[in-house]
């Protein structure tokens, strides 16, 4: 507890951020770019936005997981479910991600879906050991950070020589998607990153230098706590005041230069990548994803049921894709807090507490609306 | 009344024996069950008399009733367990609405294999804390359903009190410039459950808060403090009591977060599993609304009650149509404290 205090404290808050707005130059305007969706949430959650000036704009990114599922992708869950009466395990947030015709995993289950919440692929797993007359699919999703579990899980069903347990992998990889908002708005609007937490332990901080070499941004990587950000907005700007380009890294408490070599070696033993990859938002990114090496294809699903991949276009009103591509923000959707709602999401945005409009929805929202205090 | 005769039928097996559907029939095996471990633990002069219900002595001044029904799994948690949680539940009930809670029913499902030591533990649990609360459980009523469909036991229980004075608290009373207090720690009793659940173990044990209010009430209401407001912020949390007292009221809120109470024990282990501490239920823990210039006096009597020995001012009403619960984050932003969207701890009371 006493950890996390030192990482909250309000008179430490009001230092980093009286630095940040002494040194801000009142001119210039700071566009950054928060990848991750722990970010966004820890952004929301602390107020934070609140401490900082009016030129220094945070922008969500798409790191958040559920939230770049593209619709085809939850479709085909279902179809799968439905059509081979398998037993779809996954994790709870993608549960509630809207689908083609008002559908989704969870809806699913009263037309006889089976579907079930895990909190680990291991559970899938044991799932499968414990009904051998019945297929289980496990659906991953997820950053470099939770490849490794995945991996771990396919291991370790060739081990026990599984028949009945295979994976639909939707595993992405977050260097892409840095590679492709910048190609595609040419970096103008962004000024720099706050790099992700928890998927830089897996991945170091190495993979990030070709966006401070190549397209001159700056990437401060950092933890999720809120001073953690904070300090890390004000290593921002000042590499942007002195006209700086490099990866920080304000995480050293838990990110080398390296990363994990075990973990990475792990996942590249059972994965491979995809030549293309649909992402919500991003559209069609070339080697973005992972799919499972043909050493592991009996437990590929895709394999095994013959599945094939058909996009949908998303709902539309929603504005999830320019969201996700940092070009709108949730409050400038037309349907955002009306028909999107927590209770009734229509945008992947929406569902998970880590995606930008759910986020602004919980802690943000009445900040859209003149405020009358006593 | 008792149908076996001493010395002729065999008793309860409380070792070894678990519920069985005839324990639920109405035949000699559901009045030995009530006889030997029902009246052994609860007895007292009103059950004594045998009837389907209870004639209660005349009360001078407004009756207030509640009811509560509880499903918590595991049946037993650190700090207490699915018996006294249901005696001290609605005796809340009846206290925050300014009432002295007299009396209580109980009735129980029971699932059939229920474990007669489980259910001897929980009822003497049960009677312990109405002894202890002096609110006698005067009527009540068992069930027994079929394995699967159960949880062990549900326990309903009802709650009789009588307002002597002109005591008025309802939750659309809250007005702008009110003061929030809070009776102590938020979280311990949901953290507990799901520590165990979950089987968890965390530096320092986390122990559910759940206790009866009434004594702490009564000490508020003699006070004298103008009190608009009391409630206990159980399934949802104090985010989830805020917001309905809120809208009761048409008025917003503001918090301040830092000021909220918070065993470390208890945030470290939400910190862990993804929690906000603001939505995890609490079972001995008070909100109260009151005038602004009341707010230290109560907060001193209150103080004086070890059951609000760390009570404090968390925030203030404020006016907003909307009804926002908006909190002072600890490094000094702002945010809502919004309704929980969603499950964030089933059964836990
Ligand atoms: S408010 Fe809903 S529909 Fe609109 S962008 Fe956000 S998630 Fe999509």
């Amino acid at each position: 507890m006493k950890y996390i205090d030192e990482f909250r404290n309000g008179a430490l808050a009001r230092n980093i951020a009286a630095s940040i707005a002494r040194e801000a130059h009142s001119v210039c305007h700071y566009n950054l770019m928060e990848f991750c969706g722990g970010h966004t949430h820890a952004i929301s959650r602390h107020g934070l936005a609140d401490l900082l000036p009016a030129n220094i704009r945070m922008i969500h990114g798409p790191g958040c997981p559920v939230c770049v599922l593209p619709t085809g992708r939850i479709d085909q869950a279902i179809r799968l479910v439905l059509e081979h009466k398998i037993t779809l395990c996954a994790y709870g947030d993608c549960l509630r991600v809207p689908a083609s015709d008002g559908m989704s995993l969870l809806k699913a289950r009263p037309r006889g879906a089976d579907v079930r919440m895990v909190y680990s692929p291991m559970d899938a797993l044991k799932l499968a050991q414990d009904q051998p007359e019945k297929q289980v699919v496990f659906f991953a999703i997820g950053f470099e950070t939770t490849t490794p579990p995945t991996a771990a899980t396919i291991k370790q069903a060739q081990a026990l020589g599984l028949k009945n347990f295979s994976v639909i992998c939707n595993h992405v990889l977050t260097p892409a998607a840095m590679h492709a908002i910048l190609a595609d708005r040419g970096g103008e609007k962004l000024d720099g990153f706050v790099g992700p937490a928890h998927v830089s332990t897996v991945i170091g901080s190495r993979p990030y230098e070709p966006f401070a070499r190549d397209y001159g941004k700056p990437v401060v990587i950092t933890g999720f706590e809120p001073l953690d950000v904070m300090q890390a907005i004000l290593m921002l700007v000042r590499q942007i005041n002195t006209g700086r380009a490099e990866v920080e890294n304000e995480f050293t408490r838990a990110v080398t230069v390296e990363g994990n070599r075990k973990a990475q070696a792990l996942t590249d033993n059972v994965f491979e990548l995809r030549d293309t990859f649909e992402w919500r938002g991003l559209g069609t990114i070339a080697h973005s994803a992972l799919k499972l090496r043909p050493a592991f294809a009996e437990f590929d699903a895709e394999l095994r049921f013959g599945l094939d991949y058909r996009p949908v276009p998303d709902h539309k009103a929603c504005e999830c894709g320019a969201i996700l591509r940092g070009e709108k923000r949730p409050q400038e959707c037309k349907i955002f807090g009306t028909a999107c709602t927590p209770e009734n999401p229509i945008g992947s945005c929406m569902v998970s507490s880590e995606g930008a409009c759910a986020a602004h929805y919980t802690y943000g929202r009445f900040k859209n609306t003149d405020i009358m205090t006593a | 009344m008792t149908l076996t005769k001493p010395g002729y039928g065999r008793p309860l097996d409380i070792r070894n024996g678990r519920i069985e559907m005839h324990h639920g029939s109405g035949g000699r095996a559901m009045t030995q069950l009530i006889d030997e471990l029902f009246m052994a633990a609860l007895g007292n002069t009103y059950l004594a008399q045998g009837n389907d219900g209870a004639v209660l002595p005349e009360a001078h001044g407004r009756l207030v009733m509640a009811t509560d029904s509880h499903v918590v799994s595991p049946l037993f948690f650190p700090g207490g367990d699915i018996g006294c949680l249901s005696v001290h539940g609605t005796i809340n009930d009846v206290a925050m609405m300014g009432a002295k809670p007299l009396y209580l029913s109980a009735s129980f499902i029971l699932e059939e294999g229920l474990a007669l030591a489980d259910l001897k533990r929980i009822v003497e649990s049960m009677a312990k804390a109405a002894r202890a609360a002096g609110v006698p459980v005067v009527t009540g009523d068992t069930k027994v359903v079929e394995q699967g469909k159960g949880d062990g036991v549900f326990i309903t229980t009802t709650g009789v009190g009588v307002i002597t004075n002109d005591t008025h608290l309802s939750g659309d009373r809250a007005r702008p410039g009110d003061t929030i207090l809070l009776s102590g720690t938020i979280g311990d009793h949901g953290m507990a459950i799901l520590s165990r659940r979950e089987g968890l173990a965390f530096d320092a044990p986390i122990v559910s808060d759940t206790a009866a209010l009434h004594g702490l009430v009564a000490t508020m209401l003699e006070s004298g403090a103008a009190l608009r407001v009391l409630r206990d912020p159980t399934r949802g949390g104090l985010a989830a009591t805020l917001n309905e007292i809120a809208r009761q009221s048409g008025t917003g809120m503001l918090l301040r977060e830092a000021t909220i109470p918070l065993n470390p024990a208890v945030g470290a282990a939400c910190e862990f599993l993804g929690l906000d501490p603001l939505y995890v239920a609490n079972e001995g823990k008070l909100v109260a609304i009151c005038a602004p210039e009341d707010a230290h006096h109560l907060l001193a009597v209150m103080h004086a009650h070890p059951l609000g020995a760390q009570s404090a001012i968390i925030g203030e009403v404020l006016e907003d149509p909307r009804c926002f619960v908006q909190a002072v984050t600890a490094i000094g932003g702002c945010r809502i404290v919004d309704w929980l969207s969603g499950e964030q701890l089933p059964r836990i009371c």
